[in-house]
Order: structure tokens, then sequence, then C-alpha cells
């Protein structure tokens, strides 16, 4: 199965572990991930405002270019798949934001948007099955006790995002248990680290990143997976007292191709 | 309410397409933010602020800045009301009057260590900068 793929600046960049494992877990799942032809950068948060069309564009492109393939489009980073997802959401709801935007774009087709958009873990979970997974497992990770870290861009809005219950989410835990280990549920999987502010305020982020990783720590966990490079930076940078890592690189050390093979 | 408060109110409610009367003043919003104890105005006071027209308090002040967009208070409210999208409005209000920028690019390199991810960057350039 061919689906398109947007990966999105950072996993070409500081995250690249995020891209590569994603990518050659797909395969061992029997997808194959097709970069979309010159994506651009989704703007990293989503403006929730009607009248910002410009910030919006590069997304409509990728959708638009995905449904031209009649494929998917597939991200994994949580930003860009929150700012794909709403775009998507204004340009099926909103009317006059959708006319605009095919308005200024002039393409012969305009774009309605129809592509389907799913984040790599609903990929998992609906497309290869979470069964499926668990089949394929060369490695499993039996007695490692996981937090799974979703912060706030993979599921809210929870009306738009619609990945999972907002605030009891199922997704991440199910993988966990697919790949052998035990999921620790703990209060704060689904509060922010305090996200882009840490840039001019990083004590509001030590705080809220240190609430998230304390909490995670009191009810068991040896470690943290995340989808989101701005979370694990905030985790990390602020002294997290567990490792936090990507859930990629988890899912491929139990498939068996974390290692390339010489 | 005069006419200059009257058109703010409209801008805002326009940008942001919240009604912000569908209000119940229960109060969820400001009790589930996570940036509640950084801010001057608390969410149900951004709702009250906006529908009573008493905007340039906010349009001066640093809590705008202060929201992290996590949409706690969006998908918490039981009315629907959208209190994130208000916040936004506000700033956006703020950043496309002249001079009004927070961050621009040259600011940048004096944040940057190693490990900086660029959905970091290019986040905070779309939150702080018109």
């Amino acid at each position: 199965m061919k689906l398109s793929y947007f990966p999105g600046c950072t996993l070409k960049n500081k995250a690249k572990d995020l891209d590569e494992y994603a990518r050659r877990s797909a395969l061992a799942l029997g997808i194959e991930l097709e970069e979309i032809e010159e994506w651009q950068c989704c703007g990293g948060v989503f403006t929730a405002s009607r009248d910002e069309i410009a910030t919006k564009l590069s997304s409509v492109r990728a959708l638009a270019a995905a449904k031209k393939k009649d494929q998917p489009l597939v991200s994994v980073c949580s930003a860009c798949h929150n700012v794909i997802r709403q775009t998507n959401y204004a340009m099926q709801n909103d009317e006059e934001f959708a006319f605009k935007v095919n308005n200024y774009m002039g393409e012969e087709e305009a774009y309605d948007g129809t592509a389907q958009v799913y984040h790599y873990l609903e990929m998992l979970r609906d497309l290869v099955g979470f069964d499926r997974i668990r089949e394929r497992v060369v490695n499993p990770l039996t007695g490692k006790k996981i937090a799974a870290y979703y912060g706030c861009l993979l599921l809210r809005p929870a009306k738009v995002m619609a990945m999972d219950d907002p605030e009891n989410p199922q997704i991440m835990e199910d993988l966990i248990r697919a790949l052998g280990a035990e999921p620790v549920i703990y209060a704060y999987r689904n509060e922010c680290c305090g996200g882009y502010v840490t840039l001019e305020d990083p004590e509001l982020s030590r705080k809220k990143s240190n609430t998230v990783s304390d909490s995670a720590a009191n009810n068991g966990a040896e470690m943290i997976v995340t989808a989101c490079p701005l979370c694990r930076y905030n985790l990390v940078k602020n002294g997290s007292v567990l490792p936090v890592v990507y859930f990629t690189e988890l899912l491929a050390e139990a498939l068996g191709v974390k290692e390339v093979k010489a | 309410m005069n006419k200059a408060n009257e058109n703010l109110r409209e801008e805002i409610q326009l940008i942001s397409g919240v009604n912000p009367r569908k209000c119940m003043r229960c109060g969820k919003c400001s009790a589930t933010c996570p940036s509640y104890d950084e801010m001057e105005y608390h969410p149900h006071q951004f709702v009250y602020m906006v529908e009573t027209g008493n905007i340039e308090p906010l349009l001066k002040s640093e809590s705008m800045f202060k929201c992290l967009s996590c949409f706690a208070c969006v998908d918490r409210c039981p009315r629907e009301v959208e209190p994130a999208k208000l916040v936004e409005a506000i700033r956006l209000a703020a950043e496309r009057r002249q001079g009004g920028d927070r961050l621009t690019p040259d600011d940048i390199p004096a944040f940057l260590d190693d490990e900086t991810p660029q959905q970091l960057l290019v986040s905070a350039l779309r939150k702080y900068k018109k």
C-alpha cells in the first residue's frame, strides 16, 4: 500500500529519528510512505482565525497533492498533523474560507476538502491494525512500563482531530500493548508541555513539563513516548526524570528494524 | 458602549467566529487553563470583556501571549464558546497594528540551543509576528 507522506521541517532536521523509524516501520508493515513533492512547512501552529488565508496554503497544497494521487495523507509530527487536519476541516466546513483559498490558488481543479488525513498512529490502528502489528513483533518489549504522552496537538480540538477520546485516549496505549509492553496511565498525559511559549517564558514551560514527567514517573513509568518534537524538547530540556523517546523508535525496535542491516 | 468599542468587538467576533453571548459564566475555561497563574486576564475574562466591549485592556495586556493554544478551554467548555479563539483574535488584532510584532527573525539566534526544534521557531514566529 502506498500513502502520501508529509514529513515536515522538524523531521528533516532535529527529529530525524521520528521520520526514519516511521518510514522503516511502515515498510516492515507493508506500507510505503511516498513523500509528496515540494511540500512546504505547515507553520507549526494553526491560526484559529477565519480571515487568515496565507498561513494555511501549504497545508491545502499538500492535501490537494494527495487527493490528486488518490492517496490518504499521512504525517507523524503532531504539529503538522494538527495544522493539516484543521485546515482540511476549514476547507470542508467554511465555504467562504474555501472560496478565498481556491480563488487565490487559481488551480484548474478547486480543492474541496475531501482528502483523507491520517496521523501515523491512526494509520497503524485503522489501516494496518494493532492485531497485525502484534503478529509482526519480533522483539517484544516485555515488562517495559511506558507512559504515552499525548500533549494537546494530537487530540484537540477533538471535534476536528477526531482521533480519540480527548479526555481518555487509548490509541498509544493500545500500540504499547501491541508491542508487548505495559502502558502507564497518569493524570497529565493529555495536558500541555508549555509549547512555543518556552521561547520567551522558559519558566512557564519548565513548570508544565515537569508536572508531566513527574506525574508519569510517580505512576511507575520507566520512559515516556511522544509523537511531538516540541513536547520532547520541552520535557528533556527541563530535566525529565524519565527518558523521552519517539513512539516510532519503540515501534522500529519491536519490529526488528531499528538497526539498519549492513 | 461607544462606537469605537463596538467596532472593535465586531472585528474580534469576525476574526474568531466566536459568539461570547453563549457563555454561561461557569468558569471552566479558566479552571482548566494551564497558563492561569501567568495571566492578568483569564480566559473567562477574555469572554466577558469581549462581550461587553471592554477590549482595549486585553490588547494592552501580556495575557494573550501566555495562551499556549492547547485548546483545553475549547474542548472543555460546556457551551462551545471556544475562548482560545477569542484570545487568538485579540492577539492578531494587537499584532496587526503598526509596530505590533512581538518577535522578529533577527531575535531568533539568541534563543537557539543545539536541540531547538524547527517546530518551536516556526510556531513562535507564527504566534508573535503578523
